[in-house]
């Protein structure tokens, strides 16, 4: 029943939204409607795994031979989790933007977290279609309607590409089930298929697509930087913190486990393109005079070493992987913010036309460096720990002959994330002030809070990362035990 | 039996309600009231109460598939007539008239339901066809609609001529016209019947609008009154599929091989020209008349798998597809600029209407939650379980995500960009009906079984 009120209570909350017609009081109702499914959230953490009350099961569309299952395993509880957590820090950061029709817009934003959700718990490959296409339509209408200028293409371009990702992924989907000796969409009956490789070749690619799309891939990364650029702050929030999360986690969950031989033979193709991705996204990074163009390219690095490290198929790497995923999206969620304040304080984004912001703003200064160390994954930030567990999982992998190769270029983005997140701190904290920056006035308290918050999180799980380590273990082993790697390797 | 015989007779009253009652009204709820006898008569005969007994020597069979598709013709006619008959008044004079001759194409609904005979397939298909000439037609003052209808008219008989020509080529070489007793031997199939199979294949996708036997439709579903293409686009066209799939499934099923990979071809073509060329349209109308074939050509997949999961699917298809293009249709009427631009700023001034729209788009283009989306996953999941056309499903998806394009295109214009007001007449009723047609349409998306499930019990 509390994974079932995880998806209700933001459903509920959002449509009740949609019908209160006055921006003030939709802000405060999202509000604690997001902080309401942050606690459900964290009562199913303290309940014992496998508790009963952690799934739901309920009877849909039979005859299809799908049903309503949904359960907190540990990946999804860990985003789950980081959704939950996410969504009053977005909702208290942003409290001061104002929004045209502000009811429809906390009430898509509510919606998208139920569809999140959803989707980090379904355990039927049609629910996880439905849910997975959900996540995306109010996101396409914020976007569309509360976004930059050139909003209407660019976030055009992004639902083309991504619902043609998802359809092909549908046909994969389906082929599956076919295969299945019960009909069945549930995924115990996709982890006992045993496809013939063949099948599994070109299966894979169809379910990959999607995921790749979502997360982004190199070369399927062209949407990403427009949309984050143009959409609503608090959008970008939802969907480089958490959404770009589905991909990651649906290439854990539904590829890996379901057509191991073909992630096994696949694995250094498509560890290459993400290597490549990687330190393509590192370089463009360094060009960007944009904030929020350069936090784009940064995160394209950040998820292209997780879809490496997810091929190389260690179990140091996985749990780096779903140590990443939860500090990636608390990172970037605190970039985002402090953009959103400069860009509310100084109404530009351009790097060229900021600085000397410390003197002024030492609050906001103290905290923005804490977080963009965190993005270069200092040791005694939460990233650390994840990537050092990535890099280590990639270097030991025994599933690819290149893993050396393939760790040393990635490390390279360590180093090239330093450069560009050094010259953005550099850039827009230091140096003088100029006219725009002359009149610089520090944070206020909401804003200090959802920040401090943030800091508070990079430096607890930094220093004593056990607690996510703890939540995923299990999880991270059966996976390996389902992909069947060692199986392979002979 | 029940609805062909009392939409018959209904018919016949209609065209005489013209000198009973001098007010419009008063027709239009005549209209109505036999309409509701018509439907809950077929509700009837799917519960065993049939009104008539008559002998059709095998002719005619109302089995569940043919009751439950009648059903779904009557019930979206009922919806059609709730939104649009108002707006038929515009058309011209003749009002009773319309609704005579709509009546008369339901008969022929039911008979190309429910035929067993290749005559009676004639016979439905003719009876369906000529009301839609003079419907097409009726706007008698406007050129562009006469020319539709002459066009509609020479095209539509030439494909007549065309399936008589097959029947006849089927008869010479079964000695039949009864599907259950067209016999086959298996191995060598005479050419004779290959080329009666052919003909008919045609003629029907001339029907439907298949490629490339559908260049006539975007002139006529743009000449002819955009009332009568709203009724011309979905009920006629989804009684069309439903012949097609009666006599490909029990007449040609056993030879499929021989016909199926020009099914498979007509598919890709369908899907291929109506998608690509929606793309290019400036006026909502005729982007409604290229989504239809594109639409046909998702419906043709069912055709092409003739399975269990077909039928079902496409009985599914029929209701979805035509429910959401009725209410994008009833819309479209009250507007006065058919563009995209025309609909500019539309949810900022008819919220409630926009947001229905959004929701007939959504299922359009096959988005989850809705009807539309599920009558695609039954079509795909038929053309998968039917096996060895991997091809033909990604490039029937492929093309679906094209078809999001034009769909949102006029959630765009709705929603985020900033136009004039138009002022449209929109009365309390018709929200309230437009609005539950949009519920209709996502419960059906969340339980398809509340509709198939007829099909079985």
């Amino acid at each position: 029943m509390v994974v079932l009120l995880l998806i209700l209570i933001p459903l509920i909350g959002g449509l009740v939204s949609f019908a209160l017609k006055e921006g003030e009081s939709a802000k405060t109702w999202s509000l604690l409607v997001s902080i309401a499914t942050l606690a459900v959230s964290l009562v199913a953490l303290a309940l014992p795994d496998h508790a009963p009350s952690l799934q739901f099961s309920a009877g849909w569309m039979g005859s299809l031979g799908s049903s309503f299952t949904i359960k907190l395993d540990g990946m999804s509880q860990l985003l789950c989790l980081l959704t939950a957590i996410s969504y009053p820090l977005i909702f208290i950061a942003t409290w001061k933007t104002e929004y045209r029709k502000a009811y429809n817009f906390y009430a898509l934003m509510l919606l998208t977290q139920a569809g999140l959700i959803g989707v980090f718990t379904s355990m039927d490959a049609l629910l996880f279609y439905f849910f997975w296409e959900l996540a995306l339509i109010p996101v396409y209408f914020l976007c569309s309607q509360w976004g930059g200028e050139r909003r209407i293409p660019v976030t055009f371009k992004f639902f083309i590409y991504t619902f043609t990702g998802s359809v092909l992924m549908l046909i994969g989907l389906l082929y599956l089930y076919f295969q299945t000796p019960d009909r069945s969409f549930s995924i115990e009956s996709f982890y006992r298929l045993d496809l013939p490789v063949k099948d599994q070749y070109f299966v894979f690619w169809l379910l990959f697509v999607a995921f790749a799309v979502k997360m982004p891939v190199f070369p399927f990364h062209t949407w990403q930087p427009d949309t984050y650029e143009q959409s609503p702050t608090a959008t970008t929030m939802v969907l480089s913190g958490i959404m770009v999360k589905m991909g990651v986690f649906g290439v854990i969950r539904w590829v890996l486990p379901v057509l191991p031989i073909a992630a096994y033979s696949w694995g250094d193709f498509v560890m290459s393109l993400a290597v490549i991705g990687i330190i393509y996204a590192s370089i463009i990074a360094m060009r960007q005079d944009d904030l929020k163009r350069l936090i784009a390219y940064s995160s394209i690095a950040h998820i292209g070493l997780m879809a490496a490290t997810i091929f190389a198929e260690t179990e140091s790497g996985l749990q780096g992987v779903m140590m990443q995923m939860f500090n990636h999206g608390i990172n970037i969620l605190g970039l985002w913010i402090v953009v959103e304040l400069i860009e509310r304080q100084f109404k530009t984004r351009k790097m060229s036309e900021l600085g000397g912001i410390a003197q002024k703003a030492p609050a906001l200064a103290i905290l923005f460096v804490i977080i963009a160390l965190a993005n270069i994954s200092l040791p005694l930030t939460n990233a650390f720990v994840g990537e050092f567990m990535m890099f280590n999982g990639i270097f030991s992998s025994t599933v690819t002959k290149y893993n050396i190769v393939f760790a040393a270029l990635a490390g390279i983005s360590i180093i090239l994330a330093a450069v560009y997140t050094l010259n953005m701190i550099q850039k827009v904290l230091y140096g003088d002030a100029n006219a725009i920056t002359a009149k610089a006035h520090d944070i206020s308290i909401n804003e200090k809070f959802s920040l401090g918050a943030i800091v508070l999180l990079i430096l607890v799980f930094g220093i004593y990362p056990q607690p996510l380590l703890n939540l995923t273990d299990g999880f991270v082993e059966t996976i390996l035990k389902e992909a069947n790697v060692a199986y392979l390797i002979k | 039996m029940n609805a062909l015989i009392l939409s018959a007779i209904s018919a016949v009253i209609m065209m005489f309600s013209g000198f009973m009652f001098k007010q419009k009204s008063a027709v239009r709820s005549l209209a109505i009231i036999l309409l509701v006898v018509v439907t809950i008569a077929n509700m009837l005969e799917m519960r065993g109460v049939a009104f008539f007994h008559i002998n059709t020597i095998g002719m005619l069979a109302f089995d569940r598939f043919a009751l439950l598709f009648s059903l779904i013709a009557n019930l979206s006619t009922l919806v059609f007539f709730l939104l649009s008959s108002k707006d038929m008044e515009k058309v011209g004079v003749n009002y009773s008239e319309y609704f005579a001759l709509i009546f008369f194409i339901l008969s022929g609904v039911v008979i190309s339901a429910s035929f067993k005979s290749l005559l009676l397939l004639f016979l439905g298909i003719e009876i369906l066809s000529i009301p839609l000439y003079i419907l097409t037609g009726s706007d008698k003052r406007n050129l562009k609609s006469i020319e539709a209808s002459l066009k509609y008219f020479l095209m539509g008989s030439f494909s007549t001529g065309l399936m008589l020509m097959g029947i006849a080529l089927i008869y010479g070489a079964t000695g039949t016209f009864r599907l259950d007793l067209i016999e086959f031997a298996t191995g060598n199939t005479s050419l004779l019947l290959i080329a009666g199979v052919m003909m008919l294949l045609f003629a029907l996708s001339f029907k439907v609008s298949a490629a490339p036997f559908h260049f006539w439709t975007p002139d006529v579903y743009d000449g002819a009154p955009t009332v009568f293409t709203s009724f011309m686009a979905t009920i006629v066209k989804a009684a069309g599929f439903i012949a097609f799939m009666r006599l490909f499934d029990e007449a040609f099923g056993n030879i499929r091989p021989e016909w199926r990979l020009i099914v498979a071809i007509i598919t890709a073509a369908t899907l291929f020209i109506g998608n690509i060329t929606a793309v290019f349209q400036q006026s909502v109308k005729r982007m409604l008349a290229y989504s239809s074939i594109a639409q046909a050509g998702f419906m043709m997949l069912s055709i092409y798998s003739l399975n269990a999961d077909a039928k079902e699917g496409l009985l599914l298809y029929a209701a979805a597809y035509s429910l959401a293009t009725i209410g994008i249709f009833s819309v479209l009427i009250k507007m006065k600029d058919y563009t995209f631009d025309g609909f500019n700023g539309f949810a900022k001034h008819q919220p409630v209407i926009a947001a229905s729209l959004v929701v007939f788009l959504l299922s359009l283009a096959g988005i989850p939650l809705t009807a539309g989306f599920l009558s695609k996953f039954y079509m795909l999941r038929a053309t998968i379980a039917a096996g060895s056309s991997i091809w033909l499903v990604i490039f029937a998806v492929l093309m679906a995500a094209v078809s999001v394009y034009y769909y949102f295109r006029l959630i765009q214009a709705m929603y985020f960009k900033d136009g004039m007001e138009q002022s449209i007449e929109i009365s309390q009723g018709y929200k309230y009906t437009l609005v539950s047609v949009a519920a209709l349409t996502i419960i059906l998306g969340v339980f398809p079984n509340l509709l198939t499930y007829w099909l079985y019990f």
